[in-house]
């Protein structure tokens, strides 16, 4: 029998089934980016836990919202588009108003003062996990100073308070949360831009040079939302 | 007589279509890795809130879906209703969701499982708020409010 010369496999139809698989993706999958505003839910409450102390008036930023999506900030009734500047006073205290939180001065003397005590502290009783967490604290307050210079400090036991009616539809309730992540978002913004040279929002966490850089400015400027425990309130 | 003959009828010669499936094939990769699968199909009619403060989810794969809507079967009414996966469920389902979850993963990623909330923009706040305390009694506390970039002044 004669060999026949090999046959060529027709490629003809290969675009056809390029075509099915492009199109089997284009269905099947979402090109979407996911961006959401992160949140961290505090723990449950166990039933048997102690009253927290009373923290003072002025250094609590009350927000309320009600069911007519109204906000009532401080005791007065507030439009949305003030809360970020209301947020961003209560952070700072420009006007060193008594109603706002009092700020400290933190200085280079006063924070080795403070590690030299709680060192020598240490040595007495070196188990204290107490001494040691704040010990910590004023290490990390230490690394601050260096990277930004002296700053002023919010009270440890100023929030801002967060407490909605079951009736508040989720887009405000997610206005309000945008203007106070933004107030924070802003002032840390300002004071990345001033000593490093890049806005906060371009650090990147994870890499290793940028990682002092946000822990400092997260000690100057802390998020500090604090969601109220829901109440059951009669409609 | 003429050096160069003719030989047959000269028509336009017909353009190669053997790149073509090269040219289809480069399309289907870009589409393969630029975009990530379906994750489940939405029951609920869901329009998202805009907010400007926003992070991008970072691992797909450790992030979970609760979908909060009125539901686009109108048989199923017009309350917002809970979704999880592919199926409606109850306020007390979540927690055993959660759990089911959580066994998938390795134990390493575990803590870094987020629970993303999309919900619609027009449901109040007493099913999330109730969604929430079942998320923290289940101690799945990292979560997220699915948003589009925008300005909230559209959010009115």
């Amino acid at each position: 029998m004669a060999r026949r010369p090999l046959q060529e496999i027709n490629a003809g139809s290969m675009a056809d089934i390029a075509f099915l698989l492009l199109i089997f993706f284009l269905v099947t999958t979402t090109m979407d980016q996911d961006v959401g505003i992160l949140r961290q839910l505090p723990p449950p409450v166990p039933d048997d836990m102690e009253k927290p102390p009373e923290v003072k008036q002025r250094n609590v930023y009350e927000v309320l919202v009600n069911s007519k999506d109204q906000l009532l900030v401080e005791g007065k009734p507030m439009d949305i588009e003030n809360l970020k500047q209301g947020a961003k006073e209560f952070y700072t205290n420009p006007m060193n108003s008594p109603d706002l939180p009092q700020l400290t001065q933190v200085s280079r003397a006063m924070v080795d003062e403070n590690i030299v005590r709680l060192k020598q502290a240490l040595r007495q009783n070196p188990d204290s996990k107490d001494l040691k967490e704040k010990l910590e604290k004023w290490e990390d307050k230490r690394s601050a100073i260096e990277l930004v210079g002296p700053y002023k400090e919010l009270p440890t036991s100023a929030l801002i308070s967060l407490q909605n009616d079951r009736g508040t539809s989720y887009k405000t309730y997610i206005s309000v949360q945008n203007e106070l992540s933004a107030a924070v978002n802003e002032l840390r913004n300002k004071l990345s831009l001033e000593k490093f040279g890049v806005p906060y929002t371009e650090l990147n966490p994870a890499k290793d040079a940028d990682k002092p850089m946000i822990k400092a400015i997260r000690a100057v400027y802390p998020q500090r939302i604090s969601e109220a425990e829901p109440k059951n309130i009669g409609s | 007589m003429s050096k160069f003959v003719r030989k047959g009828k000269k028509g336009t010669p017909g353009i190669s279509t053997a790149s073509l499936p090269d040219i289809i094939f480069m399309l289907l990769f870009f589409f393969m890795v630029v975009t990530v699968m379906r994750q489940d199909d939405p029951k609920v009619k869901i329009s998202k809130p805009n907010a400007t403060e926003t992070e991008k989810l970072e691992k797909k794969s450790l992030v979970d879906y609760i979908n909060v809507g009125p539901p686009f079967d109108t048989r199923f009414g017009t309350e917002p209703k809970i979704q999880l996966d592919d199926s409606f469920a109850e306020l007390s389902d979540i927690a055993v969701w959660i759990e089911d979850n959580r066994e998938r993963r390795d134990e390493a990623e575990k803590p870094q499982i987020t629970t993303s909330l999309k919900v619609d923009s027009d449901t109040e706040m007493g099913i999330v708020t109730d969604i929430k305390q079942e998320l923290r009694e289940a101690q799945a506390l990292k979560i997220n409010y699915s948003v589009n970039k925008g300005s909230i002044k559209s959010n009115r």
